[in-house]
C-alpha cells in the first residue's frame, strides 16, 4: 500500500527533523532513493526549486515526492504525514505551555532562550546574506568575496528604507468629518515582496541585461 | 503571560466556525507568501497576528519560536499550531496548520507537473533573485524588532552573542545549543535570587 508507505515515510522524517527544514534533507535522500520514489539528481533539482516557491521546505519536498510516487493522493499522504507530528507535539505543549510558564524555572529558562532565539535568527540573517549579496562567501575568508552583487545591496536598502517609512492614511471610517483625520501605516510584507519581484525583473531582466 | 481561553464549539456553533474561518484564512495568506521558510513568516506573523489581530504578544512569540526550534518539524507549522490551539483547541490547531499548508501544497502539485519547463523561465528566475532579498529585508526587520523586546542586561546581550559565534563557526546541533542556553538560564537567575537573598540575609 503505496498511500500508507508515504503516510508513514513522511512521519518519521517530520519526526526526527528538530530545527526544520534542511536538517531533513540527509534524512529524505536516505529513505526517499531507498524507496526509488526520486533519484539524486532529481532530489538537488527540486531543492534549488523548493527556494524559490512559498512554503516550508518540509511541505515541499513532501508533496513533490508524494507527487511523483501516487499523483495527488499520494502528495495528500505525504503532506499529512509530515505535518502530523508538529501538530500533535506542538497541540500538547500548546496545551501545557499555560500552566508551565508560571513556574519559576520555566520563566528562568525563557529568560535566556529569548535572546539567544534572536543570536539564531542573526545568524540565519548572516547565513543568507552571504549567499544572496555576497555570491556564498564564507563569512571567516575575506578572499571569497570575490561576486558581491552591488544591485542586491541597492535592493535591499531601497526595500529596508520602504518598509521603515510611515504613511498616512485617511482614516476609514471619520470620527469628525469635519477634520480630516490621518492613521500612520507602515507597508505590509506581502507589499515589500511583490515590490521585489518588480525590482528583480527590472535590474536583472532589464538593466543588466 | 495572559492567555485567554480558547473558544470552543459549546461557545456558540456559528462564532466557533467564523474563528476557524478567521484562522485558516489568516494562516493561507501568510501561507501563500511565505517565500524561503519559517522566518519570512516570523514578519507576517509580527504584522498580521500580533500587531493586527493581537492574538499574541511579540515576547510570546519568541517564546514559541525557542520551542519551535527545539521540537520536530518546520517552524511555519509549529507556530501555526500554537496560535491555532491558542484560539480555538485542536480544530484551530487544524485549521491554522492547513492554511499553511494548503498553498504550497497546491502550487508544488501543479509545478510538478511541469518541472523542467519552470526551470528554465528566465524571468521567473529574475523575479526570485528580487524576492531572495526582500526576505533578507523581512528577516533583518524581525531580527532588530526583537531585539527591541528582549530584556537588555550583560547577560541577555552575552547570550545573544554566545549564540551567534556558536552557530557562525562551530556546527553545534540547534536544540543543544538552545538546551544549553535553557540551563544556563536558570542556573543564572538562580545564583542571581541567591546572591540577593544572602546580602539581606547579612544586612539584618
Amino acid at each position: 500500500m503505496i498511500y500508507l508507505t508515504l503516510f508513514w515515510t513522511f512521519f518519521k522524517i517530520g519526526l526526527f527533523t528538530i530545527g526544520g527544514g534542511y536538517a531533513m534533507i540527509p534524512l529524505i535522500n536516505s529513505e526517499v532513493i531507498r524507496n526509488g520514489w526520486l533519484n539524486e539528481s532529481q532530489l538537488l533539482d527540486f531543492i534549488a526549486i523548493s527556494e524559490s516557491t512559498p512554503g516550508a521546505f518540509a511541505i515541499n519536498i513532501a508533496t513533490f515526492v508524494g507527487t511523483s510516487a501516487a499523483g495527488f493522493f499520494g502528495a495528500v499522504c505525504a503532506t499529512l504525514g509530515v505535518i502530523a507530528p508538529s501538530l500533535l507535539i506542538i497541540f500538547l505543549i500548546a496545551k501545557l505551555f499555560r500552566k508551565l510558564t508560571e513556574k519559576t524555572i520555566v520563566k528562568d529558562a525563557f529568560f535566556a532562550l529569548r535572546p539567544a532565539v534572536v543570536g539564531l535568527i542573526g545568524y540565519a540573517f548572516l547565513t543568507l546574506t552571504m549567499q544572496v549579496i555576497f555570491g556564498g562567501a564564507e563569512i571567516h575568508d575575506p578572499n571569497s568575496f570575490q561576486n558581491v552583487d552591488f544591485w542586491a545591496i541597492g535592493i535591499f536598502f531601497v526595500l529596508f528604507i520602504l518598509s521603515k517609512m510611515h504613511f498616512k492614511v485617511p482614516r476609514f471610517r471619520q470620527k469628525h468629518p469635519q477634520v480630516k483625520e490621518y492613521r500612520r501605516v507602515t507597508l505590509h510584507p506581502v507589499f515589500i515582496i511583490l515590490l521585489s519581484a518588480v525590482m528583480g525583473i527590472l535590474v536583472y531582466g532589464v538593466i543588466l541585461r | 503571560m495572559n492567555v485567554n481561553a480558547p473558544l470552543r464549539l459549546k461557545d456558540g456553533a456559528g462564532k466557533f466556525f467564523k474563528e476557524l474561518l478567521t484562522l485558516f484564512l489568516t494562516f493561507l495568506k501568510i501561507g501563500i507568501v511565505c517565500f524561503g521558510g519559517g522566518y519570512t513568516m516570523i514578519a507576517l506573523i509580527e504584522r498580521d497576528v500580533v500587531e493586527k489581530k493581537k492574538w499574541l504578544t511579540t515576547e510570546e512569540m519568541m517564546d514559541i519560536l525557542a520551542v519551535a526550534e527545539s521540537t520536530p518539524g518546520p517552524i511555519s507549522m509549529n507556530t501555526a499550531t500554537y496560535v491555532g490551539t491558542k484560539r480555538a483547541g485542536f480544530l484551530g490547531a487544524l485549521a491554522c496548520t492547513l492554511g499553511t499548508a494548503l498553498p504550497s501544497f497546491l502550487i508544488i502539485f501543479a509545478i510538478s507537473f511541469f518541472i523542467e519547463e519552470f526551470e528554465s523561465l528566465t524571468y521567473v528566475g529574475y523575479a526570485f533573485r528580487g524576492i531572495r532579498v526582500a526576505v533578507l529585508v523581512l528577516i533583518f526587520n524581525a531580527v532588530l524588532k526583537m531585539f527591541k523586546n528582549v530584556e537588555k542586561g550583560v547577560f541577555t546581550v552575552c547570550v545573544m552573542i554566545a549564540v551567534l559565534l556558536v552557530c557562525l563557526l562551530t556546527d553545534f546541533y540547534v536544540i543543544y545549543t538552545l538546551l544549553i542556553c535553557a540551563a544556563i538560564g536558570i542556573v543564572y537567575n538562580f545564583s542571581v535570587r541567591a546572591v540577593r537573598y544572602t546580602r539581606g540575609y547579612k544586612k539584618q
